[in-house]
C-alpha cells in the first residue's frame, strides 16, 4: 500500500466535516426564495409528491392538494362545505329538475393566457363522461344526458332526471375544467388551469413549487409561492418545522401531531368527513343473515375502539359525517354495547355457538388500522364472534378490497360533503361500488332516488336520515368513528383554514410573515 | 499468456452479464408477483369503481395489456438503446432520474465508508493492541452498539435532537446537490453518513481486530521487531499493511450494500438517493423504474467488486504474482 494514503483520506474527511459544521445556520431561510413581488414563500411539508398532475385521474391525497390550487371547477365549497360559485357564477335548475343552466364567469384565463369559455366546459364534461378517458369521477355525471354550449358564457346540462347532488359533485378537482386545446399528455407535463396558482419548478421526488397566479379571478393569493417539500417521514417533517424549515404541514397520526406541538409550532385539529368503519360483505357466508350483522353491531363499544386505537382523538359517528346531513350515532339498534342483545341476535340466526368472520386489514395505509382491528377482535370475541384478522400490505389490501374478496374489512373511507356522492355509489343496486359494499335494497334505491330529486335542504336531510336508519338497522356496515386532521403551522403563518374534507384550498388565503 | 488473460476477461464479462440478466429476470418476476398494478397503485380503492371499458383504457395506457414476455423483452431491448423507461409519476425518464439519484447515493456511500473506516480501523487496531484489556472492551462495546442500534432509531433520534435543541436541520431545507450548493450539500450529508458510517464501522472494527491479531502472531512481525523497527511503523506498515486484505473485502461489501440499502436513512433524512427511487417505484408499481434502477444498482455492485479485486492486487504483491 502506498505510504500516506490513510492519513490523506483522514485529512480529507476531517476537512469536509469541518467545512460542514462551521456554517450550520446558513442555507436558504424560509421565504428567501420568493421573487420580488412580496408575499414570500410558504413551505408545506408533505410525505410524497403527487403521483399524477392530471386532475381527472388524481385520487392520491397529495396530488389532489396540489391540483386544487392549480385548477378551477364550476362550483366550489366554502369553509363550511356549502356549495358556492366557482367558474360558474350562478346556476338555475328547471321546474322538472331535468335541465341545469350555468352562467359562466367572464374574464377568466388559463395559466397559458388563453381565455376560458363554455366550449372548455362542454369539451371537459364530454371527455369526462367518455369511458376512454378513464376519469375517476365519471359516475358523478351519470345523470347528465347532454352538454350544450349555446353561447360562450352559458352551459346547459340536460339530465336524465333531477340530480340535487350535481352542484356539489362538480366541486371536485376530479371534474376540473380544462382548456379544450389541452391533452392529458401535455397537462401531465405542464398543468394549465384557472386556479389561484400556476406550476413553478418541480424536482421529482423532492419538491413542487406553485407560483401565484396574478390573473386569478378571485382574491389573489397572499404568498408569492408555495413549495410542497417532500419529506417522506412524518417525524422528519416535525423536525423540519421545529428547525424553521417548513411552515405548514397536515398530519393524520395523533401521535405525530402531539410531538409537533410547541416551540412556536401550533397544532389545530379539524374533524374529518372520513370515517373509520368495519365494512361487512352481506353477500358472504354467515354475514348474509342480518341477525349476525346486528350481533356484530351490538357487540362493539365504538368509544373503546376510538380510545384504544386512536388515543380518543375523534368522535363516534353514524354513516353520514357531512355537517349538513350528519347522522345521529345514538339512533342505531345498539347505541351502546349490549352483549345480551348480541347473543339474542346470534340465537335468532341459529348461531348461538358463535361465528367466524374473516377480516382484511391494511398495514400502513393509515396509522390506526391494525390497532382498531385488534380491539374489534377482542371485543367481538366476548360475543362469540371470531374476527379472523388478515393483515395485508396496502397494495394487497387494495387488491382484495377492489375484488370484494373479504367477509369484513377494517377501512378508513373518504366521506364527501354530499351524502349522495358518499353513499349512492356504494348502496344503490346500480352503484359502481355496490359489489364492494355488499349490500343494497329496494328501499335504499328508492331513498337515494328521492334524495336526488328533493331540492329543499330540510327535505333532503329527512331523506338521508332515513338512508342512515336503513343502513344501521340492517347493519350494512359497522360505522365506528371519525378522526381529526392536525394542521401544524409555524409562527407567522396566518389565514389558513383547514377543512373537514382535508382540502388545502385555503392556501390561497394564507400569509407568511 | 495473452490468450489466458483474454479468456479470463471474457469469462468475467460473461459471468457479469449472466448475473445481470438473472437479476433482471428475478426483479421482473417478483414485481409481477406482488399484488396490485399501476392502476390500483394510482387509484387505490377507487379502482373498484372503474367500468370495464375504463379498466381496458388504463391497461392500454400503462402497457399492461401486453403479454409478459413482450413486456420483458421490449424493456430489455429498450435498455440497449439507452431507453430505461418512463416514470409517469415523475414525468421524467428513468435515465434522468437515475442520473440525479445515483450520484447522491454514491456521495453518501463514500462519506459513510470514510467515516466507518475512520472509526473502525483505529478502534480495531486499538482493541487488538491489548486483548481482553479495557481498550479491547471499549472497542467491542462500540462495535456492539454499531451492530445493535437500528439505523432508523439512531437517525430519528439524531434528527429530532439536533433540530429541536440546536435548530440544526440542513436536511429540512430541501435537498441541494453538491453542484447546486456545496456547503449545504455537505451539511446535509453529515447526519446520514454518521448514522450509516456508525453501523458499518462495527463489522470493519471487528474485521480489523481479528486480522491484526492474526498478522501480529506471524513470524515476520517478530523478526521485524527484533530488527528494531519502531513500534509505530511496525503496527502501521507491517501489521496493518498485511491485515488490509480482509478489511478491504469487508469495506467493498459494505460499500456495495450502501448503494441500494441506505433507503431507510435516505427516507428519514429526505436524501433523494437511488434506494428511495426504487422504493417509490415499488409503491407506485412503476415496473420500468424498479427494473432499470435495480439493474443499475446491480451493475454498480459488480463494479465495486471488480474494484475490490483490483485493490487486492495493489495491496498484496502475492495476488499480483499469481
Amino acid at each position: 500500500m502506498p505510504r500516506g494514503v490513510l492519513p490523506a483520506v483522514g485529512i480529507a474527511a476531517a476537512l469536509s466535516l469541518a467545512l460542514t459544521s462551521c456554517s450550520s445556520s446558513s442555507g436558504s431561510a424560509p421565504g428567501a426564495a420568493a421573487s420580488g413581488q412580496g408575499g414570500g414563500t410558504l413551505v408545506v411539508g408533505v410525505t410524497s409528491d403527487p403521483d399524477t398532475l392530471f386532475p381527472w385521474k388524481a385520487t392520491q391525497f397529495q396530488a389532489v392538494n396540489v391540483l386544487q390550487n392549480l385548477y378551477g371547477t364550476l362550483t366550489e365549497f366554502d369553509k363550511d362545505l356549502n356549495v358556492v360559485p366557482g367558474l360558474a357564477e350562478s346556476w338555475e335548475t328547471s321546474e322538472d329538475g331535468k335541465k341545469v343552466t350555468f352562467k359562466l364567469r367572464q374574464g377568466v384565463t388559463y395559466a397559458d393566457g388563453s381565455a376560458f369559455d363554455s366550449a372548455d366546459v362542454k369539451s371537459s364534461l364530454d371527455k369526462l363522461m367518455d369511458e376512454k378517458t378513464a376519469a375517476v369521477a365519471r359516475a358523478s355525471l351519470s345523470s347528465v344526458k347532454e352538454v350544450q354550449a349555446p353561447d360562450p358564457n352559458t352551459v346547459v346540462l340536460e339530465l336524465t332526471g333531477p340530480d340535487a347532488a350535481l352542484p356539489a359533485n362538480l366541486a371536485s378537482v376530479n371534474l376540473a375544467i380544462l382548456s379544450s386545446d389541452d391533452t392529458e399528455e401535455e397537462l401531465n407535463a405542464k398543468p394549465n388551469g384557472t386556479g389561484p396558482f400556476t406550476l413553478g419548478n418541480r424536482v421529482a421526488n423532492q419538491s413542487i413549487s406553485l407560483v401565484r397566479n396574478d390573473k386569478y379571478w378571485h382574491d389573489k393569493p397572499k404568498v408569492a409561492s408555495i413549495e410542497f417539500r417532500v419529506i417522506p417521514d412524518e417525524s422528519s417533517i416535525v423536525s423540519a418545522m421545529q428547525s424553521g424549515n417548513v411552515q405548514l404541514a397536515v398530519f393524520n397520526d395523533p401521535l405525530v401531531a402531539q410531538t409537533a406541538q410547541g416551540g412556536g409550532v401550533e397544532v389545530a385539529k379539524t374533524p374529518q368527513l372520513n370515517y373509520h368503519v368495519l365494512q361487512l360483505n352481506a353477500q358472504h357466508g354467515d354475514l348474509k343473515d342480518v341477525n349476525v350483522r346486528l350481533a356484530i353491531q351490538c357487540a362493539i363499544d365504538r368509544k373503546q375502539v376510538l380510545d384504544t386505537a386512536a388515543l380518543g382523538e375523534g368522535e363516534v359517528v353514524g354513516p353520514i359525517t357531512s355537517p349538513a346531513y350528519k347522522s345521529d350515532p345514538a339512533k342505531r339498534p345498539c347505541p351502546t354495547r349490549d352483549l345480551a342483545k348480541a347473543a339474542d341476535y346470534l340465537a335468532k340466526a341459529g348461531k348461538s355457538s358463535g361465528v367466524t368472520v374473516k377480516a382484511i386489514v391494511s398495514q400502513g395505509e393509515y396509522a390506526t388500522s391494525v390497532n382498531e382491528a385488534q380491539n374489534l377482535k377482542a371485543q367481538l370475541a366476548e360475543a362469540k364472534i371470531n374476527l379472523d384478522l388478515e393483515v395485508l400490505e396496502s397494495g394487497a389490501f387494495v387488491d382484495r378490497w377492489v375484488a370484494a374478496d373479504f367477509d369484513a374489512a377494517v377501512a378508513l373511507n373518504g366521506g364527501r360533503p354530499e351524502p349522495d356522492g358518499s353513499y349512492g355509489r356504494y348502496f344503490t343496486s346500480t352503484g359502481n361500488l355496490n359489489k364492494v359494499a355488499g349490500y343494497s335494497s329496494p328501499e335504499l334505491d328508492k331513498l337515494f332516488a328521492e334524495g336526488k330529486a328533493a331540492t329543499d335542504q330540510a327535505a333532503r336531510k329527512a331523506v338521508y336520515d332515513q338512508v342512515a336508519a336503513e343502513l344501521e338497522n340492517n347493519a350494512a356496515w359497522i360505522w365506528l368513528f371519525s378522526g381529526y386532521t392536525y394542521t401544524a403551522t409555524a409562527a407567522g403563518v396566518q389565514g389558513f383554514v383547514p377543512m373537514a374534507n382535508g382540502s388545502l384550498q385555503f392556501l390561497r388565503t394564507t400569509s407568511v410573515a | 499468456m495473452r490468450s489466458f488473460v483474454r479468456s479470463r476477461v471474457v469469462r468475467r464479462v460473461a459471468g457479469t452479464l449472466g448475473t445481470l440478466f438473472g437479476v433482471a429476470v428475478f426483479v421482473f418476476v417478483m414485481l409481477r408477483a406482488i399484488p396490485g398494478n399501476q392502476i390500483t397503485a394510482n387509484l387505490g380503492t377507487e379502482a373498484a369503481a372503474l367500468t370495464p371499458a375504463q379498466q381496458l383504457a388504463l391497461e392500454r395506457y400503462y402497457g399492461l395489456d401486453q403479454p409478459l414476455v413482450t413486456q420483458f423483452f421490449s424493456w430489455l431491448g429498450n435498455l440497449f438503446t439507452g431507453n430505461f423507461g418512463w416514470s409517469a409519476r415523475a414525468q421524467q425518464s428513468v435515465l434522468d432520474l437515475t442520473l440525479r439519484s445515483l450520484p447522491v447515493t454514491f456521495e453518501l456511500a463514500v462519506f459513510s465508508i470514510v467515516l466507518a473506516l475512520l472509526i473502525g480501523v483505529p478502534l480495531g487496531m486499538l482493541a487488538a493492541s491489548r486483548t481482553n484489556s479495557a481498550r479491547d472492551a471499549a472497542g467491542q462495546a462500540v462495535s456492539l452498539a454499531g451492530l445493535s442500534i437500528p439505523a432508523f432509531l439512531l437517525a430519528t433520534t439524531l434528527l429530532s435532537v439536533f433540530a429541536a435543541s440546536f435548530g440544526f436541520n440542513p436536511n429540512g431545507q430541501g435537498f441541494a446537490t453538491f453542484l447546486d450548493d456545496p456547503l449545504l450539500n455537505l451539511q446535509q450529508m453529515v447526519l446520514p453518513s454518521l448514522v450509516l458510517g456508525f453501523g458499518i464501522a462495527a463489522p470493519i472494527l471487528r474485521t480489523t481486530r481479528a486480522a491484526v491479531l492474526e498478522v501480529r502472531a506471524d513470524d515476520f512481525v517478530r523478526t521485524a521487531r527484533a530488527k528494531g523497527v519502531p513500534e509505530r511503523r511496525l503496527q502501521v506498515r507491517h501489521v496493518l499493511g498485511n491485515a488490509l486484505v480482509p478489511i478491504v473485502t469487508m469495506t467493498g461489501l459494505q460499500f456495495g450494500y450502501l448503494l441500494g440499502g441506505a433507503v431507510v436513512v435516505e427516507q428519514i433524512f429526505s436524501v433523494p438517493g437511488i434506494g428511495r427511487q426504487v422504493l417509490l417505484g415499488i409503491q407506485q408499481k412503476e415496473y420500468a423504474v424498479v427494473q432499470s434502477t435495480v439493474l443499475v444498482i446491480a451493475l454498480a455492485f459488480v463494479l465495486v467488486n471488480l474494484l475490490t479485486d483490483t485493490l487486492y492486487r495493489i495491496i498484496d504483491p502475492r495476488v499480483r504474482a499469481s
